[in-house]
């Protein structure tokens, strides 16, 4: 009975999708920009795995997708080094955390009303 | 654009709405073209708990490929849950003067999950999700864009008989693959909204094609 459930599988589910996409006609595929690593990823088992995803996972892992990044002369996403100072926060590395949100800052102007917002409310 | 036969273009064509009469119109979008998106945890309609929060995990990549500086989303929520703001209900009721003057924010994207999940039938399963979206400028607060996210991805057993089927119906069924494949299908479906020619975003400041885009110019 399994080896029969494995062979249906095998043979393949087949997906149809149904999709309203036109966007492979267009010609407009989107190109990644940057180096999106485990970012995404992350963030989905933080919510649907917490297990898999506590701030010592997510440090460690995102802080090698910025080296791999950098070493690639890839751009790090928005956001990113920013989530990588949260982590950093929660797990009470406060120094980190704030030389992070100024990383951010430093990259995406956009983010400096919110990150200076985070920066004044930690203790010096 | 790649060369299609016209089979396919016409295929294509009646799936995409692409041959619609009216175009798009993108003038307030490109006159208030945000630097900056705000996406907040989508209100849910659906019946699956997790639905807004995985949604949230599939939105930040396309809308910063498309051009945008798009605000670490988990730090967003964090954020409003500290301060006082349990869920997206709340956080959809803060006025866009506050989320512009505590983010910095250009522009905020309210979403809506209105179907998630598994959608069973005879002896197949379709995967569904939908969700309603809208960009809001938070200067002038006018609306800028608005438009659905939708992907329905059907399995069903390629051969074998009624046996074979009902077998793969019941495999659908274990947990993490389902939470997977709808967290799978959601970035489709954020993907084909985000990236669509014709009723899609601009492109934004970041990305390469932003001065070329004529779209509302």
């Amino acid at each position: 009975m399994v080896a029969n459930t494995q062979a249906l599988m095998a043979r393949g589910i087949v997906r149809v999708v149904i999709a309203i996409l036109p966007w492979w006609i267009a010609g407009c595929a989107p190109k990644p920009l940057y180096y999106w690593g485990r970012y995404e990823t992350l963030l989905y088992e933080m919510y649907a795995k917490p297990g898999q995803a506590d701030p010592a996972t997510q440090i460690a892992q995102l802080s090698e997708d910025i080296e791999r990044a950098q070493a690639n002369g890839q751009r790090v996403p928005p956001g990113v080094h920013a989530h990588l100072g949260y982590m950093q926060f929660l797990s009470g590395d406060l120094a980190k955390a704030r030389a992070e949100f100024e990383t951010e800052k430093r990259l995406y102007s956009e983010s400096a009303t919110f990150m200076d917002r985070l920066i004044g409310r930690m203790p010096n | 654009m790649r060369a299609l036969p016209p089979w396919a273009l016409a295929v294509c064509c009646l799936l995409s709405g692409a041959c619609a009469a009216t175009k798009h119109d993108y003038s307030a979008y490109r006159q208030h073209l945000p630097r900056s998106i705000l996406v907040l945890p989508p209100l849910n309609n659906s019946t699956d708990v997790n639905a807004s929060y995985v949604y949230l995990s599939t939105v930040s990549q396309p809308l910063a490929d498309c051009g945008y500086y798009v605000f670490p989303v988990a730090m967003v929520d964090g954020f409003m849950k500290e301060n006082g703001l349990p869920g997206p209900g709340e956080m959809h009721a803060v006025p866009l003067d506050k989320l512009r003057d505590v983010f910095g924010a250009d522009a905020v994207l309210y979403v809506t999950i209105e179907e998630w999940g598994q959608k069973y039938l005879v002896l197949t399963s379709t995967t569904v999700v939908r969700a309603k979206a809208e960009l809001v400028d938070t200067v002038s607060k006018t609306s800028l864009w608005s438009g659905t996210a939708y992907v329905s991805e059907g399995s069903g057993g390629a051969e074998s008989g009624l046996i074979g089927m009902a077998v793969a119906a019941i495999v659908d069924q274990i947990v993490d693959t389902m939470t997977d494949r709808v967290h799978d299908v959601a970035g489709t479906a954020n993907r084909g909204m985000i990236f669509n020619a014709n009723d899609g975003f601009l492109y934004g400041p970041y990305h390469p094609q932003y001065d070329s885009d004529s779209r509302g110019r």
